[in-house]
């Protein structure tokens, strides 16, 4: 080995290095800028002003809105990669999946901009309320994670096995038998990882949930009540954030690293069993 | 269900060709070249947008070039070098857990370590530095399928001349893969250009023209975000979301396009 091949292996290898690190050196800085606040964050009343940084209404809200927004597009976006497998001649379906590219590709303050305008009138005229609510947060966060959920349930649904399609079918089966019966079950595994994904990334989401949610931080008694979540929390008050307030909003990012960490350790989990069988 | 699939498909394309056509029926007549290259007035509802396309520019250009470098090269290293073995899963596995925490998380970890700690406040440097940590992921997913899908006979070819392994990769292996690295650089690009969260604590919110990276000024998002939050702007904030669309589309067709050529060629 030459010597340039040696160095150009090391160089190389620092690079990897630097890369593999990035994760724990967020995990770091929040920890470092949060342990302190820690056990503040047990508690219920979040008031920053009085001193009180009791995290319970915030991670609520963060769970609500993400749980919100998984019931809207876990079936729809199975849906979609069934329409994708199943039904789609493949024109159509290269054309529907550049689509939900564009569509993931939108930015979130431009969906969170344009909710503003359509979805939280609609809201407010409907159900009255301000409209800014858990409720407008969940139906945008549908529209974002959409695309996400589409792609995963395609794959997973595109690896069920074509014997099996055609076996059915050989047997009479119709094709709503065959996608509900056999496809759908076969898959499950793979449709689960994309369900926790969707939850996953609906609770890091923070542009278009801030813009949309109303940002009351305290526990929500109805879908059409505003709410605040862990992300906009740190996003809205970290600006003027000091002293023991800033080490709690840390703490926060702290906690939703951690929710972040388990959701898609069990997302690749529920996907490499899909693989397995 | 052929019915229902059908119908929740095109609920699905309604909802995009509705929200680019909404932008569009409202922003479309504002979003003309004197809005795009005149400086903003007022608290930044009135007047262009010229700073903020402009910061945006510096940051996507900025954090393209700290993570392209790097990310290009873990992938060689991961696949041109590195045995594979636990090592190489390890690196993977962190590379793939950091694609997927929320941008927020990058935007405090870059307030903490850049404005805080180092001292450098809110700067485009300061964003870009933040962006390019979240945007290495991609450019490492993408050059890794890039670089293995350049064929195995040339790097034997390379060998069988007396090339060392690092000329194999400079002359051979990576002009082969360009285009697809190219495809991951302009994925990227599209997500810098729209990224808020990650932005929102470490670029600062000025209205100033932005004359190096090492200036404080808010990009596009930020300024659409912001705008919003005031709710004055009438058709300006519609045309500057319908700048942003337009600039994060393009930026994703561009890549499918090399895509494209790759599989063409």
């Amino acid at each position: 080995m030459d010597v340039r091949d040696r160095v150009a292996r090391a160089v190389l290898a620092c690079m990897a290095a630097i890369t593999a690190s990035g994760i724990f050196l967020i995990a770091l800085a929040v920890v470092l800028g949060g342990w302190p606040a820690l056990p503040d964050l047990i508690g219920t009343v979040w008031r920053p002003e009085e001193g009180r940084f009791g995290a319970l209404p915030l991670l609520a809200g963060s769970l609500l809105v993400s749980l919100g927004a998984s019931a809207g597009a876990v079936p729809l976006g199975i849906g979609m990669g069934l329409f994708l497998v199943e039904v789609a001649p493949p024109l159509l379906a290269d054309l529907m999946r550049r689509l939900l590219r564009a569509m993931a590709a939108v930015p979130s303050v431009v969906f969170g901009f344009v909710a503003l305008d359509l979805v939280v009138p609609w809201i407010r005229a409907r159900f009255g309320g301000l409209g800014l609510s858990l409720m407008a947060a969940s139906i945008v966060l549908t529209a974002m994670v959409l695309p996400t959920v589409a792609a995963v349930a395609e794959d997973a649904l595109r690896a069920v096995s074509p014997a099996l399609r055609e076996g059915a079918y050989a047997l009479g089966a119709s094709q709503g038998q065959v996608a509900w019966r056999l496809v759908l079950p076969a898959a499950r595994r793979g449709l689960a990882a994309a369900a926790v994904l969707a939850l996953g990334r609906a609770l890091g989401e923070t542009t278009a949930v801030l813009m949309v949610m109303g940002n009351a931080a305290a526990f929500p008694r109805s879908p059409v009540d505003p709410a605040r979540t862990l992300t906009s929390a740190v996003a809205l008050e970290m600006a003027y954030a000091a002293g023991r307030h800033r080490q709690a909003l840390f703490a926060c990012g702290a906690l939703l690293l951690v929710l972040n960490l388990v959701t898609m350790h069990l997302a690749r989990r529920a996907a490499e069993g899909g693989a397995e069988r | 269900m052929r019915a229902l699939l059908t119908a929740l498909a095109l609920l699905v394309t309604g909802m995009m060709i509705g929200l680019v056509g909404f932008l569009t029926v409202r922003g479309a007549g504002s979003l003309t070249p004197g809005f795009l290259f005149s400086m903003p007035s007022g608290s930044g509802g009135e007047g262009g947008i010229l700073p903020a396309a402009l910061s945006t520019l510096w940051l996507a250009a900025g954090a393209l070039s700290l993570a392209l470098p790097l990310g290009v090269g873990t992938a060689v290293y991961l696949v041109e070098y590195a045995r594979p073995g636990p090592l190489v899963c390890a690196i993977r596995t962190l590379t793939e857990t950091l694609a997927g925490v929320p941008s927020i998380l990058f935007g405090l970890f870059g307030f903490a370590l850049f404005v805080v700690r180092l001292g450098w406040g809110p700067t485009l440097l300061t964003a870009s530095a933040t962006l390019a940590l979240m945007l290495l992921p991609t450019v490492v997913r993408t050059s890794e399928e890039a670089l293995a899908a350049v064929p195995q006979d040339l790097r034997e070819g390379a060998a069988a001349l007396g090339s060392s392994r690092w000329d194999a990769v400079r002359r051979v292996v990576l002009p082969q893969a360009a285009p697809g690295i190219a495809t991951g650089a302009l994925l990227a690009l599209g997500r810098a250009v729209g990224e808020t969260a990650a932005v929102l604590l470490t670029s600062g919110v000025g209205l100033t023209l932005p004359r190096t990276i090492m200036d404080s000024s808010r990009p596009l998002a930020v300024h659409l975000f912001l705008l919003a939050g005031e709710g004055s702007a009438g058709g300006r904030a519609h045309a500057t979301a319908l700048a942003l669309v337009i600039g994060t589309l393009l930026f994703n067709v561009l890549a499918d396009l090399a895509l494209w050529r790759r599989r063409a060629s």
